[in-house]
């Protein structure tokens, strides 16, 4: 799977779970600040990412992975390293 | 006032509902009076499961029209039809909170039972995919209070605010005690009433197990609920929302609003007797009856109307007009006006003490009095005025809304004529 496609995945995913606009969403948006989140819809981000990439990224966010990921490029490049 | 000797009195200045009969309240009023029937064969449950397959549904509702789409995601139907609701009261009010002190205005909404749908879809998440995929937003969709927070942040109320939680009594202990709040001076206006999204699999199962609800009537929905009729055989499920502007009358005379009546009377009880059955003879309902009346300091004879709780069960309806009886004398029992509008709508559980205080309010103000419907076979112990099938009217001064609940609870308000002096 390349980046463009993790992009757009991820992108829709935040796009649903937070209601807001395609063209709000750019790489370096960030949930808490740009996107209107709060700290339930981290916890629910991180769930609908472990759905979408469940067989990427063996089904489980750590924690303490979660917890750094804080804009889409985040996102992005932990599944990317995943995949590696 | 903030505190002091004297109690401020109370009156009602707004009225929003989202019912079985419609998505506004006067809809819901005309509805009512026209004698139309809310009640259709089920279609949020799958009927095949369970022996009653008819429902009071609120169909066609859109939320988008009262509240952002996360908001509607993160919550149930019982906080949506609250915050409708609650939003059309303060528009029917006329009050304007951004204009107000907003620490005096307080929101008390409560739900009967409160998120079950949430309940049924996260239990059956958490028993298939484990308890790493509940959802953050379970416990604040489904907890009962939810609905009353939701609206004070959509309209910026930050006074008093919690639920009660009574049952099928919820709304009218809200409406109560909000009223207390007002009474006392700790608020100058109160969003009070209930909520509830009734028609689910649960509550379906549970009251099924219990054998409250109405069986007899599969085939004909609109005359399934059927209060005080000899062929009654259980309650037939509702849902939706009733919530009333509260005001001191002070701060309603100040701004110019426009009042429907005074609330000038409420009382609380318990039968302390069965979890769900209520005590036959009425005498706790009609002591409450008795201490409401007398907080209003108004006599017997002045009651006109009562909106009976009246769910369609053999125990409930006997027991009221046992209750009536009691308290008002068999000769003056029958001079009464009474109805029960859950024929109608049927029994919103939560909700139903919201929406029904507004009948009562709306009764004082037009003289309009909605009927029970679907009494067609008389019960010969329950030999009241009910207000059979139409409509009638007549000069209402004082008007009783009377509830009880599972847990025993009696509550009751006073609602009359509003006169400054």
């Amino acid at each position: 799977m390349d980046r463009k496609t993790i992009e757009k995945r991820v992108r829709d995913i935040i796009i649903k779970q937070l209601n807001v606009n395609e063209e709000q969403v750019t790489p370096t948006s960030a949930f808490l600040e740009d996107l209107g989140a709060d700290s339930l819809d981290l916890v629910e981000l991180v769930m609908a990412f472990e759905s979408e990439f469940s067989s990427e990224i063996a089904g489980e966010i750590p924690e303490a992975d979660a917890e750094r990921l804080r804009t889409v490029r985040d996102v992005v490049e932990y599944i990317m390293a995943k995949l590696d | 006032m903030e505190t002091g000797a004297s109690l401020n009195r109370v009156v009602v200045t707004g009225l929003g509902a989202i019912t079985p009969l419609g998505l506004t309240f006067d809809k819901s009023w005309e509805a009512l009076l026209a004698g139309v029937c809310g009640i259709r064969r089920v279609t949020k449950v799958r009927e095949e499961l369970f022996p009653c397959k008819v429902a009071g549904e609120v169909i066609d509702f859109d939320a988008a029209a009262y509240l952002g789409a996360k908001e509607i995601r993160r919550n149930d139907s019982f906080t949506h039809f609250a915050v409708a609701a609650a939003k059309m009261a303060l528009e029917d009010a006329q009050l304007d909170i951004g204009r107000c002190n907003p620490y005096r205005i307080g929101v008390i909404i409560g739900s009967g039972i409160g998120g079950l749908q949430t309940i049924e879809t996260q239990a059956r998440i958490l028993f298939t995919e484990g308890p790493r995929r509940s959802s953050p937003f379970m416990i604040p969709a489904l907890i009962a209070d939810i609905a009353g927070g939701v609206t004070a942040i959509e309209v910026g109320a930050k006074g008093p605010n919690f639920a009660a939680v009574s049952a099928c009594c919820t709304g009218t202990h809200s409406i109560g005690e909000a009223y207390h709040f007002l009474r006392l001076g700790k608020a100058d206006a109160m969003l009070a009433g209930g909520a509830e999204g009734g028609v689910n699999v649960f509550s379906f199962s549970g009251f099924c197990a219990m054998k409250a609800m109405g069986t007899a009537f599969n085939g004909e929905p609109a005359r399934a609920s059927r209060p005080f009729d000899a062929r009654r055989d259980g309650f037939i499920m509702g849902e939706g929302a009733g919530v009333l502007v509260l005001e001191t009358m002070e701060h309603a005379l100040a701004r110019g609003a426009t009042i429907y009546c005074e609330l000038a009377g409420y009382s609380a009880n318990c039968d302390a007797y069965h979890i769900t059955a209520p005590k036959l003879e009425g005498e706790n309902l009609a002591t409450a009856i008795g201490q409401a009346l007398a907080e209003a300091g108004l006599a017997k004879e002045s009651v006109d109307y009562i909106n009976a709780h009246g769910t369609s069960t053999p125990y409930n309806d006997l027991c009221e007009t046992n209750a009536y009886k009691l308290f008002f004398g068999e000769e003056g029992a029958k001079k009464l006006t009474i109805s029960s509008t859950k024929g109608a709508t049927g029994h919103m559980l939560g909700a139903a003490g919201g929406f029904e205080s507004a009948i009562c309010a709306k009764v004082i103000q037009t003289g309009r009095i909605p009927p029970t419907i679907n009494y067609e076979y008389p019960d010969p112990a329950c030999d009241l005025n009910y207000t059979p099938n139409k409509a009638v009217s007549g000069k209402v001064r004082v008007a009783i809304n009377d509830n009880l609940g599972f847990g025993g609870h009696n509550a009751v308000l006073i609602f009359k004529e509003f006169a400054p002096q």
